[in-house]
């Protein structure tokens, strides 16, 4: 009887899925998960939306700082660099959505190499300051560029359509949003099991090693700040055409360290952990606005202070993870996993 | 050409204030930074709690400024070495993302830590210092200006003499060279690093209660830490007197944005003019004035 996983030949290790089993519950689930729409609540269907386009910024940002050991504390704005090159190209120079999208992942890319080539040249954490200052340079942007952003007052975007097809709702959005999720995630998938994503993590793991091997620093660790911000820009494109109002409160600093908090909570450098960690973050202050409600009746007070109660929540849950799960829930549900494999011959 | 001069001088002046202050919180980043090699983003955070702890004991507590300035310190201290002690110490081994993620965690604690107990309003110091301004020639300086700018320089001369010649100063200096090799010469680092924080903690507090007796207090005073990261990379992440010339050049030239360039860009430059100085000097001179450039050759 097997009672483990032997592969004979590399071809068969490096498969995405390993075996049928696998295979099969995959498929089933991504059926569960096109049925969904016809029998969730709007509210459910909302959040599950924002889940979408938060997997697809955090899988942009987990290439960069899970795979390539490089921090950005700027991925906030630049979903709202994003979100705003959409809503310009969409509103005054009335491009289609599908030309939009990938444009908006351009511009975002080339934003983001203008603060990280100087930092890309040197080693150390000197991204992650130079990121931050870009969040807040172009937060001044949003805010100041009247002319182009609309100021404060923010900016009204028409909803995607394609070819005619509007996604104007809920529902129809939901399934765009889902195919570029299922997109996304094909891609980081693929592309950690290739050249780039190899020289990635070698970069990370020991950048002294890879670079000895030929594998030139400055270039990947480009590349891979390039395709971080793209995908990220594509998540704020989407979310711009989902809300269809975005103004420059949404992109602060904040977002950028939920965008942190995200990976590092699903697990740096797991591809499934992008998507575990934004269901825990999305879900996280909704499920806190339960005991919120209920405890409302003996201290009315508390909704006057929910936002900070929320971000101290918020701090206190990155702590412990970090202090006692450092390898996030990825981890964990690959332990919990293994145990049930076998269970209860554990050996 | 006279009113313009005078416009001139008195930026300058608000720019050595605040850029001392900057100097002070810096110098709390500097120690951090030098010694366990942990980019601090809860430095403002730091400032914020030291400042509202003041305003607790002097105001609710009615204890006289003094003597509450002087106990501050004593909570501060004990805050950075239980900080050390709960959550950063286990970190010890881990990457460096997660002890940066580690200390924004703690920022978001603090400041609603801070928020649920004292409000968002603006709280005002009690006046310590003399109403009147002293008057250098054609400009006022208030008093609460030249208190701050003397008593930063003050604390910054000491702290460059006790990294110099005290006994705890070189060992940090130790540590910060080269871990290994300062445990191997019986150096305690962790009670290094248990100093390092609660002397960095004490350092904020100072700056923020400089600061609270000149603006007033509100939770938007957190943001001294983020500016601090301009300053220290102008003067080079791992140098005192950078942290300290780093402070006082950022602090003049954001007022100066702010009183010249406003004009031209729909006001609050002062908010961003620090941070596209930090982009500029990244481009042009990386590692800063006076931080030490590292080379490596395979």
């Amino acid at each position: 009887m097997h009672c483990g996983l032997f592969f004979s030949n590399y071809k068969d290790d490096e498969r995405v899925w390993k075996t049928r089993f696998v295979r099969i519950w995959l498929g089933i689930f991504i059926i569960f998960l096109l049925a969904v729409p016809f029998f969730a609540s709007k509210y459910t269907l909302y959040i599950m939306n924002v889940i979408g386009i938060f997997i697809i910024g955090a899988h942009g940002l987990n290439l960069l700082t899970g795979f390539t050991g490089q921090i950005s504390l700027g991925h906030g704005a630049f979903m709202g660099v994003g979100a705003y090159a959409s809503a310009v190209l969409a509103t005054k120079l009335h491009l289609p959505f599908i030309v939009c999208l990938p444009l908006a992942g351009l511009i975002t890319a080339a934003v983001g190499l203008i603060f990280g080539i100087p930092s890309l040249r040197i080693r150390g954490l000197y991204l992650a300051i130079a990121t931050m200052a870009a969040q807040f340079i172009i937060e001044y942007a949003m805010r100041n560029w009247t002319a182009l952003t609309g100021g404060s007052a923010g900016m009204l975007v028409p909803p995607a359509s394609i070819a005619g097809f509007s996604f104007d709702s809920d529902f129809r959005m939901y399934y765009l949003i889902f195919f570029f999720v299922v997109l996304a995630t094909i891609y980081t998938k693929n592309i950690v099991r290739t050249r780039p994503g190899r020289a990635f993590v070698a970069i990370r793991d020991r950048y002294l090693a890879a670079e000895m091997m030929g594998i030139s620093l400055y270039k990947y660790r480009l590349l891979s700040f390039a395709i971080s911000s793209f995908m990220v820009g594509v998540a704020g494109s989407l979310w711009a055409h989902y809300v269809q109002i975005i103004s420059d409160e949404h992109f602060t600093i904040w977002l950028s360290i939920q965008y942190l908090a995200i990976v590092i909570i699903g697990g740096l450098g797991h591809v499934l952990g992008a998507i575990y960690g934004t269901i825990f973050m999305v879900a996280l202050p909704e499920l806190l606005r339960i005991p919120a409600q209920l405890m409302a009746g003996h201290y009315p007070s508390i909704f006057a202070i929910f936002n900070s109660l929320r971000d101290g929540v918020f701090g206190l849950v990155i702590v412990l993870f970090l202090i006692f799960e450092p390898d996030g829930l990825a981890d964990r549900w690959r332990v919990v996993k293994s145990y049930w494999k076998l269970w209860p011959f554990s050996y | 050409m006279e009113h313009a001069l005078v416009h001139f001088a008195q930026l300058l002046v608000a720019g050595l204030v605040l850029g001392s202050v900057y100097a002070l919180v810096a110098l709390g980043f500097v120690l951090i930074y030098k010694s366990t090699g942990i980019l601090n983003f809860a430095q403002g955070e730091f400032v914020l709690l030291g400042a509202y702890v003041c305003y607790w004991m002097v105001v609710q507590y009615h204890i006289p400024f003094i003597p509450g300035f002087l106990l501050t310190f004593v909570v501060m201290s004990i805050f950075g070495v239980a900080l050390e002690r709960l959550a950063l110490r286990p970190m010890i081994g881990e990457p460096v993302i997660s002890v940066i993620m580690l200390t924004i965690g703690l920022a978001a604690m603090i400041r609603a830590f801070v928020s649920i107990v004292w409000g968002t309003q603006i709280k005002t110091y009690p006046s310590v210092f003399p109403q009147q301004p002293v008057h250098f020639g054609p400009i006022a300086v208030s008093q609460v200006y030249l208190w701050t700018f003397f008593l930063s320089l003050f604390l910054l001369v000491i702290f460059i003499f006790f990294f110099k010649y005290s006994r705890v100063g070189i060992t940090m200096r130790a540590v910060a060279d080269d871990q290994q090799a300062a445990l191997s010469m019986g150096i305690n680092v962790k009670k290094v690093f248990a100093i390092a924080w609660s002397v960095s903690a004490v350092v904020s507090a100072i700056g923020g209660v400089l600061i609270g007796n000149i603006n007033g207090i509100n939770i938007a005073l957190s943001s001294f830490g983020l500016k601090v990261f301009p300053a220290v990379i102008l003067g080079g992440l791992d140098s005192v007197p950078g942290a300290i010339i780093g402070g006082l050049t950022v602090g003049i030239l954001e007022n100066m944005a702010g009183g010249y360039l406003d004009v031209y860009f729909g006001g609050n430059v002062k908010e961003v003019a620090p941070f596209v100085i930090l982009v500029i000097i990244l481009m042009i001179k990386p590692y800063g004035l006076f931080g030490i450039e590292e080379i490596e050759r395979v």
